[in-house]
């Protein structure tokens, strides 16, 4: 049906009308699939307990139950997992992104031997399945005695950030113009230097947007959170969302209640930053 | 001095008061100095881990004695695992259901969006958003919507008088659930990467087509999929490899792998054998059997695409 519409630009006018309304109807239609879901988590969160379920089922919650919202907290220390999960983003995010930065740059802009070699290694390790260095890696933090701690989360993104982040930010300094570093090299400025004070600065779009896209891996990852986190304590949001789950199991308008609030900051995020998300997974189909 | 193919041209115009080979020995150092932490990295928790994946995989280890020099028992034993077999069919039936699906959903909603018509951002951010949502969240989401019950799903299949299903939690349905639900939250990505490739095909092309007579299907075929193929390809690509362990998250949070072991997935196996019942060893060789296959998909899809992929130009 879409394909149809490809070629379209000399139409008649009528025909161009009755096609673009076909259109929206049929986009319409896919969209209220696709909302549903949200709606409904959203309409549950908001139900009294044990009224969750009605027939015929209720769509507008009524009476509309707006303490859960501060329930939630309160059964279960969610303030607690957020607080975890945004450090465990931020510092990651945030080293990662400079340390990931600079490779790329070494790799974008400078001679070094054996340098080409590397970045196909590093091109080639995003094709590795995690769960093949998962076990060893395990095994390591667990013989340092750093199990059950943010470090197993934190580091190995810290250092270097992803292998997809290091291709991003190379790609990208790939198309600065080499006359900038010239020009600073006259005046006397090393590579660090070139780094810091112009690639970093020029960068800013790529920076948002591999910002944003480590942010979304750390907030939704589950599964290293799974392996290393044993004290409820320390658990992220995933986990503790998980394990809610399993403790609450019959509570759907409070687990509502957690979902929505966890999918928040993503939603929110996406709103302020639309762009970078677009370019960000742009970038990684396109330019591979 | 070794060239290096496609350097930038950046030292071409040095002064020319410094010897030659200092500016470039210098620079060297200066960029091991940048990959530095990077590198730390990549060895540490990228290429050690890979080798020593493979020398776990020789042992029997379960953390607290020492490990057991067992030369390829694991691998033996892997090959007459039931579960091993069953959770492959299970990871296969998911992927070949679920990646031509996503890629034709996909594929069709960019074509749609890709329309000349209002509100496209709207229906964008719609399609879009579900596949950025925390998988914990979205699959609780899902467990109520398909709760045998009082889901939504069976208030709606009640109320056009059909029987109610019992979704997941039926050993023949739970895996073609899954892979519903990863129609909602798993096409937006190739969905936008398809959308800018066609962006990115040359209107003059489309006009040729008309002037010859080309129809709408005709054009699709001969100008829209040619131009998109690479595109295609790479989505293909990311699409099996990733579906092989994408729906740990999802399938964990929603059937754990049941009813039996339904669902329950090659990933999920070596998950359950490393870190419930600390086989490490055994899990280590399940986990390198995986990485094997992703390789040789990998090289036989790199293979294939000569054939029918159609790369514009010379980059």
């Amino acid at each position: 049906m879409a394909a149809s519409a490809v070629v379209s630009s000399r139409l008649h006018p009528v025909i161009e009308r009755t096609r673009a309304l076909v259109l929206h109807v049929i986009l319409i239609f896919i969209s209220i699939i696709y909302v549903i879901p949200f709606f409904w988590m959203i309409s549950t969160s908001l139900k009294q307990s044990g009224r969750e379920i009605t027939i015929p089922p209720q769509w507008i919650p009524n009476p509309v139950a707006w303490e859960n919202y501060v329930r939630v907290f309160i059964v279960v220390p969610f303030a607690q997992f957020a607080v975890n999960s945004v450090f465990i983003t931020v510092t990651a995010t945030g080293f990662g992104v400079l340390a990931a930065s600079l490779a790329g740059f070494a790799f974008a802009r400078l001679r070094f031997p054996g340098r080409d070699r590397l970045f196909s290694l590093c091109v080639a390790s995003l094709m590795l399945p995690s769960i093949v260095t998962l076990i060893p890696e395990f095994l390591i933090f667990k013989n340092l005695g750093l199990i059950d701690t943010y470090a197993p989360l934190i580091v190995p993104w810290s250092l270097g950030g992803s292998a997809f982040a290091v291709f991003l930010f190379r790609q990208f300094a790939r198309s600065i113009p080499l006359d900038l570093d010239e020009a600073a090299r006259v005046d006397g400025a090393g590579n660090f230097q070139i780094w810091w004070m112009i690639i970093l600065p020029l960068s800013r779009p790529v920076i948002a947007t591999m910002a944003i896209l480590s942010v979304i891996y750390h907030w939704n990852e589950f599964l290293r959170p799974l392996v290393y986190l044993h004290s409820p304590a320390k658990r992220t949001l995933a986990i503790g969302l998980a394990v809610f789950k399993s403790e609450y199991l019959v509570q759907w308008n409070l687990m509502m209640t957690a979902s929505t609030l966890m999918l928040l900051p993503i939603v929110i995020l996406f709103f302020f930053a639309q762009r970078h998300f677009v370019r960000g997974i742009v970038m990684s189909g396109l330019k591979g | 001095m070794t060239t290096i193919e496609g350097a930038p041209k950046a030292n071409a115009q040095r002064p020319l008061s410094h010897p030659w080979f200092l500016p470039s020995v210098r620079e060297a150092i200066d960029a091991y100095a940048c990959i530095a932490v990077w590198l730390a990295g990549f060895s540490i928790f990228t290429v050690a881990p890979m080798v020593a994946s493979l020398g776990i995989a020789m042992t029997k280890w379960d953390i607290i004695a020492d490990a057991e020099f067992v030369w390829f028992a694991n691998f033996a034993r892997l090959a007459s695992d039931p579960l091993v077999r069953v959770s492959s069919i299970n990871t296969v039936f998911i992927s070949f259901l679920s990646v031509p699906l996503h890629l034709i959903v996909a594929l069709a909603l960019a074509l749609a969006l890709n329309q000349k018509i209002r509100n496209i951002l709207v229906y964008r951010t719609i399609f879009f958003l579900p596949s950025q949502m925390p998988l914990v969240a979205s699959a609780l989401m899902w467990m109520w919507i398909f709760n045998p019950d009082f889901g939504l799903a069976n208030v709606g299949l009640t109320s056009v008088g059909l029987p109610p299903l019992k979704w997941l939690f039926d050993p023949s349905l739970s895996k073609p659930t899954i892979v519903l639900i990863t129609l909602w939250g798993g096409v937006g990505t190739a969905m936008m990467i398809f959308l800018a490739g066609l962006q990115g095909i040359p209107e003059q092309l489309y006009e040729a087509a008309s002037i010859d007579g080309a129809g709408s299907w005709a054009t699709f075929r001969f100008v829209t999929v040619p131009m998109l193929s690479p595109v295609i390809f790479f989505n293909l690509i990311i699409g099996i490899i990733s579906s092989f362990q994408a729906y740990f998250t999802l399938i964990y949070n929603t059937t754990q792998g049941g009813p039996g072991h339904a669902t329950l997935i090659y990933v999920m196996y070596i998950f359950f054998k490393a870190f419930q019942d600390f086989q490490m060893g055994y899990a280590a060789a399940l986990s390198w059997v995986l990485f094997t296959v992703v390789l040789a998909l990998t090289g036989l899809q790199f293979l294939m695409a000569r054939r029918w992929v159609h790369y514009e130009g010379g980059e």
